[in-house]
């Protein structure tokens, strides 16, 4: 502030007030309360950085402008899905999670932020009713992170380092539990039969070593597992637990892990009521029994219904909280900071817009979709099915014997407005399908990838 | 009463929003609809069936959710309440929340991001249409090493706890491509240093050292030195320390670290007062992090989504998570081929509405714009600190007589001493007055400790009203301790009794938990399947 620098951010650049409290402290200029930074670490310049765009209409022209590069596809012709989904958002989603309220608000305490711990804990309480589980984390960072911390929860509680990953799951979130279990645990990954857990595999590798049975269902190609009892009575019996990954958008008509035996059921709630934001909106959850063995392991903090001094009010504090590391450092479990408690909001918003009837309508409408989608589109010559599993709002295709590679048929059908899905390799194509492809837009996709095929034969053919 | 009015009371006369609301399950009304999906079209039901009835017995759903049905206007209505009953940075002067910078997050991010030409876009689609964000991401990353002073920037984490993961997890690589990871299964930190710093190294595999503080509040060289050996990998501190105080020996530090072949890692958490000032690099310093929502302005959603960034060297830089964006002939490309690289620490290229509005705010400020929140940010501070410590009963241990840089942690112990009243109990009172208050983090190495942020963003006034609550309430603890004690008086709700949530058998983190063991409610029956039978 060697020059007069004033900002509509930073009131008190106006002089008369600087200078008032300069005065008031007995300092000659701001440089005094720098005392203790050594001369030889000041910088001694200007940062080199852009012009500032003072006026705001400057800095929407320029955000706006660089935001405007960018081309949302049409939602009915997005067919990508591999983590991250354009799934409807209600409205009513975003009036609430905009309020300045909400947004601005941080770790206030549960009088004057009555309203988050409220709005939390019906989060935590809706998706127990999803899960059939008395225990649901204020959100995590993400899916990745909660598969995570769910299998070290597994080795912690069990006192052993094996886990046994059954599934085909998402190679990036593989990779965080990869790096994040390093020095805990050892991970092997079982091949799966025709998308599915190879239980016979399964029950050859779980042991006296084994921690946790990893299921993601679905899984990465949108897989549902339907031997989860067979795998929890294998984990169990040998002392293990099985801990599954799961979306629970599909949980109006799909039974909960929880019912089918899983310990610590884990995920993302993107799916609920949260926009793709170019892959920057997740917030992982972790559910377990109301079982102090599996509840003093989360790290997370947890919301808890408490009596106030007035008969009939509802009041809230955090449960357990001496688990965590704000309260007790390295001896708390893993660790625990601000991560994405206005998704858990959104989320709690949608579940309770959607309901009972809303969740299984939807589920219904991803599963019938998802199995149109699939059979019209492996019906074009030279695609098929890669497996015979149950199929939840994504699939995989083999395009080993089409005429184009999935990269060539991703870069052609582009050219018409879609993205008709993620390449796994050159043979292979992740297809999603979410309630925003209808069956008119589903047919196009067919059409317009069976006209790229027969397009790519003749040039082959000439 | 008529005409004039009356001048305002010295202090405001504050009550929280009391809308006194059910729990959203009691808003339960069977048949009520909040939201219709879209349904499959009857082509597709021909096609392919009754697509739930096919489902494996395994794997379908025995029982609708037990959700509640609730009609639309309700929902929002519920949910609008209980925004009122929370009291954000936008409506209190929130600088009773130390460590976390309780900034203004401006208006206008907020209009720039809600555009679908952000919110829609896949991660995954074609990156030529997404030229906008890809280049937002890369400059915000430039923008930040700069001001790091470092080489390369990360902003695929989600937060500044998941950063300092990030960063030891580098640290934790870097040594094993040297063949030194066995050796070196120790970090060093310090006590003022935020507690994710040594909750994550012990994640991470290593054994914590905490380094306390000399007897002028600096950290100890003398403890450092004693506890650097050949198997430490790396000193993890945050500077200045949460108490305010800049280490003036910062740079001794990281070169005592190096001197062993540890790294030096620096939680930037508490960059706002040195924005442009000092930089991580230029003390030597291997890796950090700054908190995008704390420092660069992006708001704090209740608890997150936060935005994390890492910055390193030139050495570390192979070691950053992934995937990066790089400019190739013009354009923006992700680059996920980096094999020494830790990996994927979160979904995709991190928590994009905030990178977003990161770059927002610096372009609204620039160098001198940040240059001038630091100063401003140190100037409130220092002038806050002078109001409080003009409050009887209140003091700023350590470091005696100097300034601080953007916080500083008192303490309340000579009030507790004199009236038996807890820093805790006058936070709850401070609430009363439409004021955030918060202790500080544990352990409460200060006793009876608070800490306050002021950041840039309020005014001289507005500082001078949180010091006269604070002062008011210290008069009450002396005067009418009564009122303190039995506060809150202007809240939602009343004095909350916490024995429930440490107890296993009476905790209830759900409603369905709640109704379990308070009122024997069976966990599997749906309250729709119930109103199914009734009917």
């Amino acid at each position: 502030m060697t020059d007069p620098f004033i900002h509509p951010y930073v009131p008190n650049t106006a002089p008369a007030s600087r200078q008032e409290m300069l005065d008031a402290v007995g300092a000659a200029s701001v440089d005094e309360f720098y005392a203790d930074v050594p001369a030889d670490l000041r910088l001694g310049r200007d940062l080199d950085l852009p012009e500032p765009l003072v006026a705001e209409q400057d800095l929407v022209r320029h955000v706006g402008g660089l935001l405007r590069r960018n081309r949302a596809a049409d939602p009915g012709r997005l067919f990508l899905g591999a983590g991250t989904y354009l799934h409807a958002v209600p409205a009513v989603v975003d009036e609430v999670i905009n309020r300045s309220e909400f947004l601005t608000a941080y770790a206030g305490e549960p009088y004057e932020d009555h309203g988050r711990f409220q709005a939390l804990f019906q989060y935590q309480s809706l998706m127990g009713e999803l899960l059939n589980l008395d225990v649901v984390n204020v959100p995590t960072y993400d899916g990745y992170q909660a598969a995570a911390t769910s299998l070290a929860m597994a080795t912690r509680i069990t006192g052993r380092r094996g886990i046994v990953l059954v599934s085909d799951a998402h190679p990036d979130k593989l990779s965080k539990v990869r790096d994040y279990l390093r020095p805990i645990a050892d991970l092997v990954l079982l091949p799966t039969v025709g998308g599915e857990a190879d239980v016979e595999a399964a029950l050859a590798h779980i042991g006296q070593q084994t921690a946790a049975v990893w299921v993601e269902s679905p899984s990465f190609h949108g897989a549902l597992e339907t031997r989860l009892p067979q795998l929890a009575d294998a984990a169990h019996r040998a002392g293990a637990l099985l801990v599954v990954g799961t979306d629970p958008i599909g949980l109006g008509v799909i039974a909960s892990p929880a019912d089918l035996g899983a310990d610590i059921v884990h995920g993302d709630i993107q799916s609920l009521g949260l926009h793709p934001w170019f892959g920057g909106a997740h917030a992982g959850f972790i559910a377990v029994a109301d079982d102090p063995r599996l509840v003093m392991e989360l790290p997370s903090r947890l919301f808890g219904l408490a009596s106030t001094d007035v008969p009939g009010e509802y009041g809230f504090g955090d449960v357990a909280y001496d688990r965590t590391s704000f309260a007790v450092r390295e001896e708390g479990k893993e660790w625990v900071g601000t991560a994405a408690a206005l998704w858990g909001i959104a989320a709690g918003v949608y579940l309770s817009l959607m309901g009972p009837q809303g969740m299984a309508e939807l589920g219904e409408t991803l599963l019938a979709r998802t199995a149109y989608a699939r059979r019209v589109l492996a019906a074009l010559p030279g695609v098929a099915d890669t497996d015979r599993a149950v199929h939840f709002r994504e699939f995989v295709l083999d395009l080993s014997a089409a005429s184009l590679t999935a990269p060539e048929a991703v870069a052609v059908l582009r050219a018409d407005g879609f993205e008709p899905g993620l390449p796994l390799d050159d043979a292979r194509l992740l297809v999603c399908v979410t309630e925003q492809n209808t069956q008119t837009d589903i047919d196009e996709l067919a059409a317009a990838l069976g006209a790229a095929l027969a397009t790519a034969d003749k040039e082959k053919a000439a | 009463m008529s005409l004039p009015i009356a001048p305002k009371p010295a202090l405001r006369r504050f009550h929280q929003a009391r809308w006194d609301e059910p729990i959203v399950f009691e808003l339960h009304t069977p048949g009520e609809r909040g939201v219709l999906p879209s349904r499959a079209e009857s082509g597709v039901r021909q096609a392919v069936g009754d697509v739930v009835a096919a489902l494996p017995a395994s794997l379908r759903r025995a029982q609708p959710p037990a959700l509640p049905e609730i009609g639309q206007m309700r929902v929002l209505k519920h949910y609008l309440r209980l925004s009122q009953e929370n009291l954000g940075a936008d409506l209190n002067v929130d600088v009773g929340q130390g460590t976390c910078t309780m900034k203004y997050a401006p208006k206008v991010n907020e209009t720039i991001v809600r555009t679908p030409d952000l919110s829609e876009l896949h991660p995954l689609q074609d990156q030529g249409t997404a030229q906008g964000v890809l280049e937002i991401i890369w400059r915000t990353e430039r923008m930040l090493a700069e001001i790091s002073g470092m080489s390369r920037v990360s902003l695929q984490t989600g937060g500044g706890s998941e950063a300092i993961w990030a960063n030891i997890s580098m640290i934790r690589a870097y040594h094993a491509s040297r063949g030194e990871g066995e050796q070196r299964d120790e970090v060093i930190t310090t006590i003022f240093s935020h507690p994710s710093n040594a909750a994550a190294a012990k994640m991470a595999g290593y054994k914590v050292i905490t380094i306390f503080p000399d007897a002028d509040g600096y950290p100890d060289v003398d403890a450092l030195r004693a506890a650097l050996s050949p198997r430490t990998a790396a000193i993890m501190v945050t500077n200045p320390e949460d108490t305010g105080i800049y280490n003036p020996r910062i740079r001794e530090w990281v070169e005592l670290a190096h001197a062993v072949g540890a790294l030096a890692s620096y939680d930037q958490a508490n960059a706002n007062g040195i924005l442009g000032i000092t930089r991580a690099r230029d003390a030597g310093f291997d890796v950090c992090h700054f908190n995008l929502h704390k420092t660069f302005g992006t708001p704090h959603g209740c608890g997150g989504p936060g935005s994390g960034a890492n910055a390193v060297s030139e050495a570390l830089a192979p070691f950053l998570p992934g995937p990066v964006v790089e400019k190739v002939d013009g354009r923006y490309v992700l680059d996920a081929d980096r094999p020494q690289s830790i990996g994927v620490v979160a979904p995709f290229y991190g928590v994009v509405p905030n990178i977003v509005r990161t770059y927002a705010w610096i372009r609204a400020l620039g160098a001198p714009g940040l240059r001038a929140v630091a100063e401003t940010a140190v100037l409130n501070n220092n002038y806050l600190m002078k109001r409080i410590l003009e409050i009887p009963g209140a003091s700023a241990p350590y470091a005696t007589g100097r300034r601080r840089i953007e916080q500083v942690r008192y303490s309340w112990q000579e009030l507790f001493e004199e009236t038996g009243i807890s820093s805790e109990e006058i936070g709850i009172r401070a609430a009363d007055f439409g004021m955030h208050y918060w202790t500080s983090h544990h352990p409460y190495v200060v006793p009876q400790p608070f800490t306050l942020e002021p950041t840039e963003s309020y005014s001289k006034a507005e500082l001078d009203e949180y010091a006269d609550v604070l002062a008011e309430v210290a008069r009450e603890a002396r005067e009418q301790p009564e009122v303190v004690r039995s506060a809150p008086h202007n809240q939602t709700v009343h004095h909350t009794h916490h024995d429930d949530l440490d107890d296993p058998e009476r905790w209830a983190v759900t409603w369905r938990a709640y109704r379990r063991k308070y009122f024997g409610e069976g966990a599997t029956v749906s309250a729709a399947a119930s109103d199914e039978e009734a009917a």
